[in-house]
């Protein structure tokens, strides 16, 4: 009992408080998803979803005791060799792996499966902690940003190529650590108005979307200081205008031109679900119809008709929103994302109290790929954001997402707890 | 400085939220478009049909069922045909047919079920039942079918089929749907509100491939089907079968009413055509052939033919002379000073006037009363006297409907003054000499068989008559009948007028007109034969009448048989009226010699008389001459059947020229 105590001191009550409900709210969709009424499954079915899914809930638990009884230096001290781990298993699983749905990502044991690239995700941002936390690491510098940049991008390379693009674009969330530890401002924005200019390029035409770049340029003139609004801030803002356009243009003719159509097909239907609205949009379709049917206070639990008559498809995965939207309404969904929202900005108030940049940097870590989940998961079901297949963190069914992303967030409460205790000690 | 980033990053996280609550308030606050599309994909409606009302004779025998079939339904995406062609010809159909009908169910759904083929009896249903286990994608639903064990009476009983564009889109409230049956002619389209019953609706939820999973909300929202209200007919089976039997190879109509209660007894149109053969799934093959027939049984001759009445309508002159005066039964006329042939002796008083149909006579009649005005102008005089003949006239039904409860009824013609007036150009410009063939019940009138039916009733009853209909009951028998058929309609003829013009009539079938067998013992028959004119052929095709009924005390029957092309009133009709009576008031038929004479008789109009299509796809028939008259064996009197019952898909014409 005295250990127990031990091991659970400072921890921090509302991150697990906030955690807990996630999880519960999550088996209980999970349910939901695959209840049937003909069938009246009982909630603690073992051959259904929700009882599987109560399973991992009880290994998640037993996980949490070891990751809290480990010593916090072990993470510190063992970050690289868990890393050269994870590739390893990584070039495994492309060898020995399972194919389900077209990637071989998975092991099987059994009757259950596991992804090691959900687990990549902890081990590279320990990693990532671990370098930064040396001492003299300054992210302007090309040194030790191609450094940051090679320990993100080999895990990606190699999950990318065992077919898993969801997975991959995680490893994009990193970079709001790399920005808060001083990554300059301008590569984010870049990314994210490349992001934004691919997407404008295939639905807006081209007059629009030139006469809108050319305004923002103006607008962005106009707001200058006027000490600054000199000649060369203004030309170089033209260029980066005209850059922009080029960019667009260049996309354009990349979709049109060297696509196979039926490639092409695919990038627009991200875009715009009624391009195809039997094949990828009926996703999209359906799950807009799921939500928006839940009104104010939904239908009720159990009594959803679209997820449950398999309208939506993998309801209790990567749609598992949509269960929450059409059964509990937009009281419902508001509550779901206000958790994450508090989750998240939790963690990033304890990650700017850590003492130790290490502990800082993996804090931050975990928030972003916790929030990029949130973002991509939420944002395909309401029609924000191309259909990829990513989970909803602590909600969707399924073990390897849900130990990944319990370990990553006890690793950090563990580290966390450690911060306290050093006051006292 | 670095540190002050905590605030962009939780700043663009909370911007994501925001963003995200934004959208979601517009997709589940705002628009409402969601939840409508929800429960259109989940939600379906399911139609539940109840059982159609049966249709029962007066004797409570069944007329009319349902039979269970089976539709066969076919779910595109399951189809497995290992041979196509092996299968169609299981099927019955055409590998064309089998194309379109699939790329039909193709077209709406290819994971949902939709229709194959509909009505497969629970014969060929067990006969490609266990074939079907090869074919997969296709699966029985129970539905059912109009069956008539009588095979008789189609024209007035009508068919049901899926109901047509244009009655789809002229409905006054909107309760069919496309592919719905629906009654149509007859006392199924007549009675179908109550006939039908009430659809039931049923919610219930729907998996993305259209599999039940439940009621919605505990059925809430559904409502019960009602099944339909049977329908009694005043009909008497085996009085309508007999009459069928007697007006095989003959033209014509016959209809019995029971004059006390306007009860239609029998109901006749020959010739006809099993109505199985418009309730199988052939329905559409059976309905060209029928309608393409150059005789026309489609044709409902009782209520839709138009004849001039010829001699029988000497009766409603009689009647209405004497009730103006100008005619008593003393009244002689001899032939002298008549433009009208006769074949009588002549000099006769108004009995054996109206018994041995004395032409000159009511030539006579038809003058004194036209000109009983006493207008000095005879051609006022005329307009004046028809205006009252018309108006007397009218009193028997005659020249407008009588409001029998078929929808098909004609209104016939009886002519105006306005009527004259207009094919002479101008008032006053014709008179009694351009009227006069009124007189004999021709010229420009045009009678169906049932207001002659209706006349025989009316003087059955000594003067008064209920308008003829088809219904004894509603739901059950007696019940429901609708108020205008209890009602009495009076002439304004005084009783005591119709006593000579019955004796006259009781005579006219004793010793007069009619053939000597037709008068049966026993049975007590007046009546009054006519000959049509139909001198565009010859008088050989004038068309026989008789309107008679018996017995003459209290009568039972009242009835009107019309046989075209079958020459004298006397003969035909007379022999046939005389038997169905004798059948339904004896419940047996004695007169087996006349009985006999009448089944050998073939009255079938020769095809070259007959209009024909401008080109035909098969050969016509070989005309069956009245000269060659076809001999029947002697039993087909004991079973009329064969001749009437048709294999589903074999469909034999109860007109057969030959064999």
């Amino acid at each position: 009992m005295a250990r127990n105590a031990e091991v659970t001191r400072n921890i921090d009550t509302l991150t697990v408080v906030l955690y807990l409900g996630c999880v519960l709210m999550g088996w209980l969709n999970v349910y939901a998803a695959v209840y049937s009424p003909e069938e009246q499954t009982h909630l603690f079915d073992m051959s259904t979803n929700a009882g599987k899914q109560l399973l991992w809930i009880g290994t998640s638990v037993l996980l949490i005791i070891c990751v809290l009884v480990i010593d916090h230096k072990f993470y510190d001290t063992f970050a690289f060799v868990f890393y050269l781990f994870m590739i390893g298993m990584l070039l495994l699983v492309m060898v020995f792996g399972s194919n389900i749905n077209g990637s071989r990502s998975w092991f099987k044991f059994g009757g259950f499966s596991l992804q090691p690239a959900e687990f990549a995700k902890v081990a590279t941002s320990l990693a990532l902690a671990k370098y930064l936390d040396q001492p003299g690491i300054n992210l302007t510098k090309q040194k030790d940003l191609l450094w940051v940049g090679g320990i993100i991008g080999l895990p990606a390379l190699l999950i990318i190529l065992s077919n898993e693009t969801g997975s991959t674009l995680v490893f994009s969330s990193f970079v709001i650590m790399l920005y808060r530890e001083g990554l300059p401002g301008w590569i984010p924005l870049t990314g994210i108005t490349l992001a934004v200019l691919l997407i404008l390029a295939l639905i807006v035409p081209f007059k629009f979307l030139f006469a809108g770049i050319a305004v923002l340029c103006i607008v962005v003139i106009l707001l200058l200081p006027r000490y600054n609004r000199n000649v060369r801030n203004m030309v170089g803002i033209g260029l980066i205008g005209v850059a922009m356009m080029v960019t667009a243009t260049g996309v354009d003719f990349f979709v049109n031109k060297v696509l196979q159509p039926h490639q092409r097909n695919r990038i627009k239907v991200l875009i715009d679900p009624n391009v195809d609205p039997l094949g990828v949009g009926w996703n999209v379709t359906q799950a807009k119809i799921a939500i928006g049917s839940g009104r104010l206070d939904g239908k009720g639990f159990l009594e959803g008709t679209q997820t449950k008559f398999d309208f939506v498809p993998e309801q209790s995965t990567d749609f598992i929103f949509c269960t929450i939207g059409e059964e509990h309404g937009f009281i419902g969904s508001m509550v779901v994302i206000m958790l994450f929202m508090a989750l998240l900005s939790r963690i990033v108030i304890l990650a700017e109290k850590q003492r130790s940049k290490f502990a800082r940097v993996y804090g931050y870590c975990v928030a972003g790929i916790i929030f990029f989940h949130v973002m991509v998961n939420i944002g395909m079901t309401i029609g924000l954001m191309p259909v990829i297949g990513i989970p909803l963190p602590f909600f969707s069914y399924g073990g390897s997402s849900l130990w990944s992303f319990t370990i990553l967030l006890f690793i950090f409460l563990k580290l966390d707890s450690r911060r306290t205790n050093s006051l006292f000690s | 400085m670095l540190e002050n980033r905590k605030f962009i990053i939780i700043g663009v996280f909370c911007l994501v939220g925001l963003l995200y609550a934004a959208r979601l308030f517009y997709l589940q606050i705002l628009d409402d478009s969601y939840a409508l599309e929800s429960s259109s994909n989940s939600i379906k409606r399911v139609i539940e049909v109840p059982y159609r009302g049966q249709i029962y004779d007066r004797s409570g025998k069944l007329m009319v069922y349902n039979t269970p079939v089976y539709d066969l339904y076919v779910t595109p995406k399951r189809v497995k045909i290992p041979d196509t062609l092996a299968f169609c010809r299981m099927m019955d159909i055409t590998l064309p047919e089998f194309d379109s009908i699939m790329n039909l169910a193709k077209g709406y759904s290819a994971v949902k079920p939709s229709v194959f083929l509909r009505q497969l009896s629970k014969e060929d249903y067990a006969r490609i039942q266990d074939a079907l286990v090869d074919y997969r994608g296709f699966e029985p639903v129970m539905s059912s079918m109009r069956t008539y064990p009588a095979h008789t009476m189609a024209n007035a009983l009508g068919y049901v089929s899926e109901i047509s564009k244009k009655r789809l889109e002229t409905q006054e409230t909107p309760y069919y749907r496309q592919g719905d049956y629906v009654g149509h002619n007859g006392l199924e389209e007549a009675y179908e509100v109550d006939l039908r019953g009430r659809r039931g609706i049923k919610y219930v939820m729907q998996n993305v491939r259209g599999v039940d999973k439940g009621s919605f909300k505990n059925g809430e929202f559904d409502t019960a089907a009602v099944a339909g209200k049977n329908l009694y007919t005043g009909i008497d089976i085996d009085v309508q079968r007999y009459a069928d039997s007697l007006m095989l190879n003959k033209v014509g109509a016959v209809i019995a009413l029971d004059p006390s209660t306007g009860e239609i007894i029998t109901s006749v149109s020959a010739p006809t055509y099993d109505p199985n053969l418009l309730s199988s799934r052939f329905f559409s093959k059976n309905y060209r052939k029928l309608i393409s027939n150059p005789y026309k049984p489609l044709i409902n001759r009782p209520v839709m033919a138009s004849y001039r009445p010829g001699s029988t309508f000497k009766l409603i002159q009689a009647l209405i002379a004497q009730q103006q005066g100008s005619l008593f039964t003393s009244t002689y006329y001899s032939h002298a000073g008549s433009p009208m042939r006769c074949h009588c002796r002549g000099g006769n008083n108004l009995r054996g006037a109206v018994q041995n149909s004395c032409n000159p006579y009511f030539y006579q009649v038809f003058r004194k009363y036209i000109y009983h005005n006493g207008n000095p102008n005879t051609f006022k005089a005329s307009a004046l006297g028809l205006q009252e003949w018309h108006d007397h006239v009218i009193k028997f039904g005659i020249g407008e409907k009588l409001g029998v409860d078929l929808p098909s009824e004609l209104r016939g013609n009886l002519p105006t003054v306005g009527f004259y007036d207009k094919a002479y150009r101008g008032e006053f410009r014709w008179k009694f000499s351009n009227i006069y063939s009124l007189s004999i019940g021709e010229g420009e009138l045009l009678i169906s068989p049932l207001k002659l039916a209706n006349l025989a009733a009316t003087i059955a009853n000594r003067g008064w008559y209920i308008t003829p209909h088809y219904v004894k009951g509603i739901g059950n028998m007696g019940e429901g009948i609708p108020e205008k058929y209890k009602e009495k309609h009076y002439t304004d003829i005084d009783p005591q007028y119709y006593l000579p013009v019955i004796e006259g009539m009781r005579m006219a079938v004793a010793a007069g007109t009619v053939k000597k067998d037709a008068d049966i013992n026993g049975i007590d028959l007046c009546g009054k034969t006519g000959t049509s004119q139909n001198a565009k052929f010859g008088h050989a095709h004038d068309h026989s009448i008789f309107i008679g009924f018996a017995p003459m005390n209290n009568p039972k029957i009242a009835i009107a048989v019309f046989v075209e092309n079958a020459g004298w009133g006397g003969v035909a009709a007379a022999s046939v009226a005389a038997l169905v009576a004798e059948r339904y008031l004896k419940r047996k038929t004695e007169a087996t010699k006349l009985n006999d004479w009448l089944l050998k008789q073939n009255y079938m109009p020769p095809l070259s008389m007959l209009p024909q299509p401008r080109t035909s796809a098969s050969t016509p028939k070989k005309p069956a001459d009245t000269a060659t008259k076809k001999v029947l064996p002697k039993d087909s009197l004991r079973r009329p059947k064969p001749m009437l019952t048709l294999a589903r898909g074999n469909e034999k014409l109860r007109i057969k020229n030959e064999e």
